[in-house]
């Protein structure tokens, strides 16, 4: 069994880390090797698209990269940090302190404003909010206007953005975002994808988002492809063509192998 | 589709669970309380009817004393109708077996240390009556023999034990005269319901019993047995010629038995429809629980419901289903609850038994209206509150099916709510200040249908308040508890329909038990300041049973060893020149007065009393113009002119009625006044030695008590706390049920919040902090609640005593504060216990399964 590695593709240090990850889900006939012997490292101020078919393992990659699963065997890190191990009240500080999260939809508590919902994961810290990073973030969101409105006064991208500036604001060592897309029209979604990017380019901040979409894996700096809870390739400057090429070729082994 | 409905209640079986635990309780309490007291109605009776089995034909003077310590002194004036003569007459009736002439009156029993053995109430005497072996039937000795001469005495086997007397002992007794000793000869047991209740019973000889109790050669009743063959009706009708119509009255044994039926039936129907109110109480706290469960179960399946509708179910068929859902609920609750309640009323039974063995039992009575009406009231009450809830059901459009929305966060305005809230309060509110200002009957019924609108509207009116009121601890939460304690008031205020409804249960409860607690708080304290506040003497010496005092007593307790001041406290009632007829006046020594009342003079001095003139009250010398020197003509009882001089105008005092006068004056105009109270002054203030020094001088008499200023407020501040806890019990039942309506919405609130739970989690919120969450949610929900209730109570416990007032002056509001801290505490701790179970299932939720999106 060979070992499906992503690594050191990219230049600098590794803001997260999983090593012979595996994961499975129940056991005799229902058994699902969700993960197997995973290993990738996610550079820091580097946006990374994660892909593959749906049940490819995506959501569950992102899931332990993040503390909010646990692994079956193998290592994960953040910056210098091994998740395996670690007790879920350490779990919970570590994603608190160090981790941003973009969900496809829930993301935001409908009994605060969207400015509460933005500070929440440093009101729940008790720790201070630097206000010129926090205007800098809500600018670059472009919600000005509407810091005061609860969730169910903003649209379906609005509501993202607020997710978006929510991770950011509290400076998270890496940003994990599952189908932060998936629920949006493409407009409201090209504006979430630029952001993103955006975060990445000019916020110095490391993002690691799964899709299943080549277009919205093509804002990405580097795509790595999942199949069957492995890693099967990895592109660098993707663009939409380039990945719905891969994803083909996949397809196609697939079918003859 | 009724299929449907049932397998929806087997999936929801978890959060169905405490609705119908909520519907068990009260029809538990409806059960019990029916089972309870249909058993003890049928033990009561049976237990009275066996102790008239050897009477056919009772025949008693009319007014003669049948035990009641109340009647007034002047018993014995009117003509004696049943004499010896009498009763040998009966006896030679055609008709008559036996006759037996009984004397029975007041009868008091001194323990050893001169006080009454057991109740004022059940202390009587009565005649022995020995047949040619020396025995009487009525009263099987079961040690000793009977009384046969005037210094001996037999006492029932629960009193001798309770004083602990054995034959032989010397045992002081006293009837309405004064106490004297008697040997003990025997002890006796009795099947009479009154004594075996707890009572006490002395027998003495016929003719002591005569002399003590009645006068020499009388008897109170005749109790006759029929000849074989003769029925009680002929025996009445021969009876009849014998004795004059005016002064006797004649009854069959079916006629008492059936008089005793029904008054046993009277006074278990009280118990009964107190408790039932109670189980109301419980029942109607359930029905929010019952609309908060099914509103929230439709939120929850809205989906499900709408599909049901687009593939054709019609709207009926959608009411029917929830109907049906809460049919089985109901029938399922109804069914333990009727178990429970059985349980209950057998517990109740031995619980009381153990407590007094007096008490009669008997087997459980199981009646056919018990259980269906348990059944009934169990069913009916799920159903209809499951109505409102079901109708809405009905009115989701098939539409919803198709909508994306996961939340169902469409509230209705609550404009319709809020105007049919004030429609209600305000004129409630209105009754009650009119009613409050005002006395008497209309007052009353004013307050009454005032206090039912307001309650009726402010629930309405609850989700409303929630806001406001729950917006006030909102600083502090945060403060206190960080972005928990934030969350906790937002997720309270979330939805105020389902938070005024679990607030409701416990705002009822509040409410009464403030209600109450206030009104007795109040009362309690007035009395106090009454007694503290005027009265500065150590002891007062009256009689138990509430008769006059002997002349010479006072005297008596003068010489008595550590008596520094004595006062007997005269009691006319005179007619006044320009005040009015039968007017209070009170009477004491001039000498002690100063040592044992407390007056605060207008004018005047007490001093004035040592001068045969009389002191007044402010408002009584306002009202008539009187100052000091003014002089009032009073006629007193016998006819007797007596002029009274004003010598003093004191602060208006409930204490004293509005006229003081010395006993010197009262006693010329009346040798013989009524005299209730001797007030009495130790040096040493009041020791037990004292009392006892009373007592002794006195004869020990067990009717007379010496008791403590104190002691007086005690034993009247007795009954309210005892009637308080009984209600604070009844109450804790509707607490209960309140206890699972906060759980079981907040069980539900978290299982439709998992989603959010899980984000919150995955952003960094500890366990600990949805706990934390989640329970504060809970006691800011209980303690709006509590918080509504207490307030409404304390108004309505004001408007009340404000009416009251113009009975007992002095009668002023007085919140308890510490006892309202105690409920709003008590609130908050419901709140943290009914939430330590979802608080838990919350903060163990999966993070994944409660992001995941689909
Ligand atoms: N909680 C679970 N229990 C059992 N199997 C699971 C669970 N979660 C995911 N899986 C399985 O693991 C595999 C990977 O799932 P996932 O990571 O959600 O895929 P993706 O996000 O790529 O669509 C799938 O086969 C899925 O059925
Ligand atoms: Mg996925």
């Amino acid at each position: 069994m060979s070992t499906s590695t992503a690594y050191a593709a990219h230049t600098g240090v590794a803001a997260a880390r999983a090593t012979g990850l595996n994961k499975v889900y129940g056991e005799g006939e229902t058994r699902v090797v969700a993960l197997d012997d995973v290993s990738v490292s996610f550079g820091q101020g580097e946006f990374t698209a994660i892909m593959g078919p749906s049940g490819s393992g995506k959501s569950t990659l992102m899931h332990c990269m993040a503390g909010l699963d646990e692994v079956s065997s193998g290592s994960a890190t953040i910056g210098d940090t091994e998740l395996v191990g670690l007790k879920d009240k350490q779990l919970t500080r570590l994603r608190r302190d160090k981790i941003g999260f973009v969900f496809q939809a829930f993301n935001l508590l409908p009994t605060l404003t969207a400015l509460e919902n933005i500070t929440l994961p440093m009101d729940i810290a008790g720790s201070k909010v630097d206000q010129a990073w926090l205007d800098r973030v809500v600018e670059t969101v472009g919600l000005s206007g509407r810091l005061s409105h609860r969730p169910a006064q903003l649209s379906g991208g609005q509501q993202q953005r607020v997710a978006c500036a929510r991770a950011l604001a509290s400076k998270p060592a890496i940003i994990f975002a599952d189908e932060p897309t998936g629920n949006l029209d493409s407009r409201s979604g090209a504006e979430i994808l630029s952001f993103l990017r955006n975060s990445v380019r000019e916020l110095g901040q490391t993002v690691v988002m799964v899709t299943h979409d080549p277009v919205a894996a093509s804002y990405a700096d580097r795509v790595v492809f999942l199949a069957d809870g492995r890693i099967v390739d990895e592109l660098h400057h993707p663009t939409a063509d380039s990945v719905l090429d891969r994803m083909r070729r996949f397809d196609a082994k697939g079918r003859t192998s | 589709m009724y299929r449907t409905a049932l397998r929806n209640v087997l999936a929801h079986k978890g959060r169905l669970l405490m609705t119908a635990l909520a519907v068990l309780l009260g029809t538990a309490f409806v059960a019990g309380t029916l089972v309870f007291s249909d058993t003890m109605g049928r033990a009561m009776r049976d237990s009275f009817s066996t102790s008239f089995s050897d009477v056919s034909v009772l025949v008693s003077a009319r007014g003669s004393d049948s035990g009641d310590p109340g009647d007034g002194p002047r018993r014995g004036e009117d003509e004696a109708v049943l004499t010896a003569d009498t009763v040998k007459e009966l006896a030679a009736l055609p008709g008559t077996e036996r006759a037996r002439g009984v004397v029975s009156g007041f009868t008091a029993v001194a323990d050893r240390n001169g006080n009454l053995v057991g109740q004022v109430w059940s202390s009587r005497g009565a005649n022995f009556v020995p047949d040619a072996s020396g025995a009487d039937p009525r009263y099987p000795m079961a040690e000793g023999r009977g009384p046969r001469t005037a210094g001996e005495v037999a006492l029932n086997r629960q009193a001798a034990d309770k004083a602990g007397y054995h034959v032989g002992d010397t045992v002081r007794v006293a009837g309405n005269g004064t106490a004297r000793d008697a040997v003990l000869t025997g002890v006796f047991t009795t099947d009479d319901p009154q004594v075996t209740s707890g009572g006490t019973l002395a027998l003495m000889d016929t003719a002591t019993a005569q002399q003590e109790l009645l006068e020499p050669g009388r008897f109170s009743s005749v109790v006759l047995t029929a000849k074989p063959g003769t029925g009680e009706a002929q025996l009445l009708d021969q009876a009849r010629a014998e004795v004059p119509a005016e002064g006797a009255e004649l009854q069959t044994g079916q006629e008492l038995k059936d008089e005793q039926a029904e008054m046993v039936a009277g006074m278990v129907s009280n118990t009964k429809t107190v408790l039932l109110v109670f189980a109301g109480i419980s029942l109607f706290v359930g029905i929010f629980i019952i609309v908060n469960t099914f509103t929230m179960l439709i939120a929850q399946r809205i989906k499900e419901l709408a599909l049901l509708r687009a593939v054709g179910a019609s709207r009926g068929q959608v009411t029917k289903s929830v109907l049906v859902e809460a049919l089985a609920i109901g029938v399922i609750a109804s069914v333990g609850g009727l178990l429970a309640g059985i349980g209950i009323g057998a517990g109740l039974q031995s619980l009381l038994h153990a407590f007094d063995e007096g008490l009669p039992t008997g087997s459980l009575v199981i009646a056919p209206a018990t259980v269906v009406g348990t059944l009934v009231v169990g069913v009916l009450v799920t159903v209809l509150s499951a109505l409102l809830p079901a109708f809405r059901a009905s009115r989701i459009p098939p539409v919803a099916a198709m909508s994306s929305g996961d939340q169902p966060t469409t509230q209705r305005g609550l404009v319709i709510r809020n105007s049919i809230g004030a429609v209600l309060a305000l004129p409630g509110l209105g009754l009650i200040l009119t009613g409050s200002n005002r006395t008497g009957t209309t007052a009353q019924l004013m307050l009454a249908a005032g206090a039912g609108l307001t309650l009726i509207g402010v629930f309405v009116l609850l989700p409303l308040l929630s806001r406001p009121v729950i917006a006030l601890v909102g600083p502090v939460l945060a403060k206190v508890f960080g972005t928990p304690g934030k969350l906790a008031r937002l997720n309270a205020v979330r939805n105020p329909r389902r938070t005024a409804s679990t607030a409701a249960a416990l705002t009822i409860g509040l409410t009464l038990v403030t209600a109450l607690t206030v009104i007795g708080n109040s009362v309690t304290s007035a009395v106090t300041s009454l007694v503290g506040d005027t009265m500065k003497a150590d002891y007062a010496v009256n009689m138990a049973n509430g008769r006059q005092l002997s002349a010479d007593l006072t005297g008596l307790v003068a010489k008595a060893d550590g008596v520094k001041a004595v006062s007997q406290v005269d009691n006319v009632w005179w007619d006044i020149e320009g005040v009015g007829k039968d007017r209070a006046i009170e009477g004491y020594d001039a000498a002690a007065f100063d040592q044992l009342v407390n007056l605060t003079m207008e004018s005047g001095s007490t001093a004035a009393l040592g001068q045969d003139q009389v002191l007044v009250s402010g408002e009584f010398a306002a009202k008539h113009q009187l100052s000091v020197g003014s002089v009032l003509r009073a006629t007193a009882a016998k006819g007797a002119p007596v002029a009274l001089t004003v010598g003093g105008v004191f602060e208006n005092s409930e204490g004293v009625s509005p006229i003081v006068a010395p006993n010197r004056l009262i006693e010329a105009g009346d040798p013989d006044p009524l005299v209730q109270q001797i007030l009495v002054k130790g040096t040493d203030g009041p020791t037990p030695a004292l009392k006892q020094a009373i007592k002794d001088a006195t004869g020990r008499n067990p009717v007379m008590e010496v008791r403590t200023m104190q002691d007086l407020v005690d034993d009247f501040n007795r009954n309210i706390s005892a009637t308080l806890s009984l209600m604070y019990g009844l109450l804790g039942m509707a607490v209960v049920v309140a206890v699972l309506g906060v759980i079981n919405t907040l069980a539900m609130s978290v299982f439709e919040r998992k989603r959010e739970i899980g984000m919150l989690r995955a952003i960094g919120l500890e366990r600990r902090g949805i706990k934390r969450m989640i329970r504060l949610e809970s006691v800011v929900i209980s303690l709006f609640g509590a918080v509504v209730g207490v307030l409404l109570g304390c108004f309505l416990a004001w408007a009340t005593l404000r009416v009251l007032a113009s009975d007992l002056k002095g009668l002023t509001t007085v919140i308890p504060y510490g006892s309202v801290l105690l409920f709003l505490g008590l609130a908050a701790l419901v709140g943290m216990v009914a939430a330590l179970w979802p608080a838990r299932r919350a903060s163990r939720m999966d993070i994944l399964s409660s992001i995941k999106t689909d």
